[in-house]
């Protein structure tokens, strides 16, 4: 689906957003009033310039328009490669979004993210789960690396990964396999101006947002043992 | 601050609880969750590969010049410092404590490559609640500090950790980045980044550098007492400050001034000359005490 099509399904009530660098900002109608629109699109390899427009434009919705909700369309494979971006520690422009988006919660704007295509590793942790909840269409890519090139790094078979896969969210690629574990909250059978309503309510009703993904992981099956160790940690005795 | 090389204890050669011992008030440290009260990564023992009890991560509590500190270690001997299911969880365990319990620090001693890929999904999520989670702490006025010198530096989503804490101390062995060289040269080819070239690798992501360009706080010896000296010296100045937009707005600026001045270099003799180092080319020799005074003397 063209990005096009996504946002016409999105806000059915009308929308403008521009693309530029394969960076999407803009804002949208929807029946609880407007939202800013922003992410990437074209599987964005995510560099300095687009985490620094992204965080620009929330930057500019937080002060320009207090409260009003975030939707982070996304579709990463990653961040880019490159020494250049390296040399200027592109870790810290990663980390520079997730801080600005922080922010934004921290000042009473809801968000969520929808990974329209793709969703891989640092570009994903920079925005797209930094959101209050993360949501993907049926059929996007989520991962960290796909199961050949696992493979390769750890120098076990790919059959046996693949066999594995099978039966473990843990390791398999796949947005199912991050809804078991709780890092998305739910999948979308398609672009829908209904279910983003409801998740817009979802997200205002939470307010102020917690991180829920550890007791979501456990009660969908995916992360077993991560909610009992945090609790563990926090409640332990402290003999001194 | 420099030291004889017989006196020093290298942090970099250092297991993660060497590196609590020297770092912490001697004999303040205990441990949450110790090896016998904890399991290993069963993901792991399904590819069967060994487990570590402690599944590379060292957490509890103890002191600082008295002050009563948290502190999380990775174990870059297991794993890489990987990131799992059990070691992100003991990590977001804590920071979560400190939240409700306020010590004067949290002391992060990265060690990692980032996600563990035998636990792949469970590694990435927990490194993004273990991102939200130092946020969270910083908000409620807990300074964290990530503490970064280990052989596997702090890289992948462990470099994004890194930079949302109040400040990194690093030493020059240390490294951050996000993808690493050999990602890159495997992707991107040999020209772009070659991995074998250790001079390259230091000048694009190593200590010196880092410090250099204002994205670590503080340079310090690779010696476990430096690292307790800078983290002590740097927590007596620090009050965190509450999240701000002007503080971001700031930081923008900063980065993006960077970009453009910097943006088609390719390596680190570039930048320290831009920088206004008048022989970068001996930046690679230069001690400690020297290369830090050589940083304050430059034009800002």
């Amino acid at each position: 689906m063209s990005l096009k099509d996504i946002l016409d399904r999105l806000f059915p009530a009308g929308h403008a957003v521009n693309v530029a660098n394969s960076v999407i900002t803009g804002q949208a109608q929807t029946a609880q009033g407007p939202v800013a629109v922003l992410g990437t699109t074209d599987a964005a390899a995510i560099d300095h310039a687009m985490a620094l427009a992204l965080a620009d434009f929330i930057l500019d919705t937080v002060e320009q328009h207090p409260g009003r909700p975030l939707v982070f369309l996304v579709d990463t494979c990653g961040q880019a490669l490159s020494r250049s971006q390296e040399l200027l520690c592109l870790n810290g422009s990663l980390a520079h979004l997730a801080s600005c988006v922080d922010l934004a919660r921290r000042q009473g704007h809801p968000s969520l993210s929808l990974v329209t295509a793709n969703a891989v590793s640092g570009g994903f942790l920079s925005f797209g789960l930094m959101a209050d909840q993360a949501y993907a269409l049926a059929d996007a890519q989520v991962r960290v690396m796909d199961l050949r090139a696992m493979a390769r790094v750890t120098k076990i078979a790919h059959e046996r990964l693949v066999e594995l896969a099978a039966t473990s969210p843990i390791f398999a690629p796949g947005a199912e396999s991050y809804v078991r574990m709780g890092g998305i909250e739910a999948i979308w059978p398609t672009a829908s101006a209904e279910l983003l309503e409801a998740a817009l309510l979802a997200a205002r009703q939470a307010m102020p947002a917690t991180d829920q993904r550890l007791g979501c992981g456990l009660n969908r099956g995916g992360r077993q043992l991560a909610a009992g160790i945090a609790q563990a940690v926090q409640h332990a005795g402290l003999g001194a | 601050m420099s030291l004889s090389l017989t006196n020093r204890h290298s942090w970099f050669e250092a297991t993660a609880r060497a590196r609590i011992n020297g770092l912490l008030d001697a004999g303040s440290f205990s441990e949450i969750l110790p090896p016998a009260a904890s399991q290993p990564s069963p993901h792991l023992a399904q590819l069967d590969l060994p487990g570590a009890f402690d599944d590379g991560v060292v957490i509890g509590y103890g002191r600082l010049e008295k002050k009563p500190i948290f502190v999380a270690a990775q174990e870059g001997q297991f794993m890489g410092g990987a990131v799992g299911e059990i070691h992100g969880a003991k990590i977001v365990g804590l920071l979560r404590r400190a939240v409700e319990e306020k010590p004067a620090a949290v002391l992060f001693l990265i060690d990692s490559g980032g996600v563990r890929l035998h636990e792949a999904n469970a590694g990435l999520i927990a490194i993004s609640e273990i991102m939200r989670a130092v946020l969270d702490a910083r908000a409620a006025g807990v300074p964290v500090i990530a503490l970064v010198g280990g052989s596997c530096g702090a890289f992948g989503g462990m470099g994004i950790v890194a930079k949302l804490c109040s400040a990194i101390i690093i030493s020059e062995e240390g490294r951050l980045a996000l993808s690493g060289p050999e990602v890159i040269e495997t992707v991107a080819g040999v020209e772009e980044f070659d991995a074998k070239d250790r001079a390259l690798v230091w000048r694009v992501t190593g200590g010196k550098h880092r410090y250099l360009m204002g994205d670590c706080a503080m340079l310090v010896d690779d010696d476990l007492a430096a690292f307790r000296s800078g983290a002590t010296e740097f927590l007596a100045g620090w009050a965190e400050p509450a999240p701000s937009l002007a503080s971001l707005r700031a930081r923008q600026q900063v980065l993006k001034n960077r970009l453009a001045a910097y943006a088609t270099y390719r390596d680190g003799l570039q930048v320290w000359a831009a920088l206004g180092v008048a022989e970068p080319e001996s930046v690679p020799l230069l001690d400690r005490d020297s290369l830090v005074a050589l940083k304050e003397g430059l034009p800002t």
